[in-house]
């Protein structure tokens, strides 16, 4: 079994989906430890995607060429730290995903390609309660079941699943990157707003998948 | 006077409209032959940071062949316009410097400096100088006092305009000494650097001490002393 461009586009629509009904928490998550942009930034760009995939004339050909639709959009549309870093993501993504169909080792590509990417923008690593500390181990899942023998499909559930955790492991940290660094220690006890729509979009990608 | 207009442009990238176009005005008014673009907030005026409006900016700011040095405010100011340059063509992409610079005192520092014809390298480091110069004491102006035949010209002038050595004319001097081969300080702060001579706090009756240095050094000490007693052209 592969996942095809129809699927990425459904990632996409599904990713719109999701951060539209999560905006209001996003922003509240944001508001806690940050400038409160989050949710409203995310949704303003995925608005934004949605509307350039309607006005598309025909299916894009290949998987990286919608990816590529999402980066150059988001990096436009959304004004906060998640444009370029989002952005960035998917368009490492897309130089990975040049291709009709994806198998599991394929779906692996992708994300690291993508979490490459993050890292490379954003220069942060693990336990500084960003979206690494969601995008690192759901990478690492995805890995682990690809190498099991997962499909895709699984290979995606396994990934959104350690995003989850990864995501709620970011509640105790202290931030040492980004906005909420300028809290030191009163950004414990916090859920990190970008490694919780990074759980979103990959469960959107797993939904679509399944 | 007319001049050609500086090699070196800038870019200033903040999440809010107003305060890149008030930078801009700020650091224009003490360097106006420079190209310097505002590239603050959103496409729609509200705060963040726009990868168009940024991108924009850049290529407009490298036109004609001239180099650029970005200056930014927070987080998503940076990653955007490192964006931007990853993605621009390389030959334009290589013109352009991003300072890790404070957003006010960088965008003044690099703007008087690029007035006065400095190249990309020496435009950057005046930015990320304006870091430091603030709030620590410059080291080298204890190093000041030599023998009078040391090489070191001096002189000593009276200011005179109301305001003292405030932003106006401590730019008037250090673009005017730009046009000269030496090395000028005054009480100890480097007149190259307008920021030095801001902090120096210098009011109206205050004797200055000029020393100069470097084969236009008497050229550059009259001037200066010029400037100084004609009050800026200020009285």
């Amino acid at each position: 079994m592969t996942l095809d461009v129809a699927w990425a586009v459904d990632w996409v629509r599904r990713s719109a989906q999701t951060v539209a009904e999560h905006r209001q928490e996003l922003i509240e998550l944001d508001r806690q430890i940050g400038d409160g942009d989050h949710g409203e930034n995310l949704f303003r760009g995925f608005t934004a995607v949605v509307a350039k995939l309607d006005a598309l004339p025909a299916e894009p050909a290949d998987i990286g060429e919608v990816l590529r639709l999402v980066a150059t959009t988001l990096m436009s549309t959304v004004g906060g730290a998640a444009g370029p870093l989002y952005g960035t993501a998917y368009l490492r993504a897309a130089k990975a995903t040049g291709v009709a169909q994806l198998d599991s080792h394929g779906v692996v590509a992708l994300l690291e390609a993508a979490l490459e990417g993050i890292v490379a923008r954003g220069k942060a690593t693990t336990g500084e309660k960003t979206m690494v500390d969601a995008w690192t181990p759901a990478t690492e899942a995805a890995v682990a079941a690809a190498d099991g023998g997962a499909s895709p499909a699984q290979v995606l559930a396994a990934a959104a699943d350690a995003a989850h955790e990864g995501a709620e492991a970011t509640v105790p940290l202290v931030a040492t990157k980004g906005r909420a660094s300028y809290l030191g220690e009163r950004s414990a006890g916090h859920l990190d707003p970008g490694a919780r729509s990074t759980e979103l979009i990959l469960r959107a990608a797993a939904q679509a998948a399944a | 006077m007319t001049r050609e207009p500086a090699p070196v442009a800038l870019v200033l990238v903040s999440h809010s409209r107003a305060l890149a176009q008030g930078a801009v005005e700020l650091a224009g008014q003490m360097a106006p032959g420079v190209l310097l673009i505002a590239a603050g907030g959103m496409q729609d005026g509200g705060l963040g940071t726009s990868y168009d409006t940024v991108e924009g900016a850049v290529v407009e700011a490298t036109q004609d062949g001239r180099s650029a040095v970005v200056l930014t405010d927070l987080g998503s100011a940076v990653l955007t316009a490192e964006s931007v340059l990853d993605l621009l063509d390389e030959d334009v992409a290589a013109r352009v410097r991003i300072a890790d610079a404070p957003f006010v005192e960088g965008a003044v520092a690099a703007a008087v400096t690029a007035h006065g014809g400095a190249d990309l390298t020496t435009v950057l480091a005046s930015a990320v100088h304006a870091g430091s110069t603030f709030g620590t004491a410059d080291e080298s102006s204890a190093s000041s006092s030599g023998s009078p035949d040391d090489g070191v010209l001096r002189a000593t002038a009276v200011l005179r305009n109301p305001l003292g050595l405030h932003a106006r004319p401590a730019a008037v001097v250090a673009r005017m000494l730009a046009a000269y081969d030496a090395r000028v300080r005054v009480n100890g702060a480097n007149a190259a650097s307008v920021l030095e001579l801001m902090k120096l706090g210098a009011k109206q009756g205050v004797t200055l001490e000029i020393e100069t240095e470097g084969p236009q050094a008497a050229e550059a000490r009259d001037a200066l002393v010029a400037a100084v007693e004609g009050g800026f052209g200020e009285v």
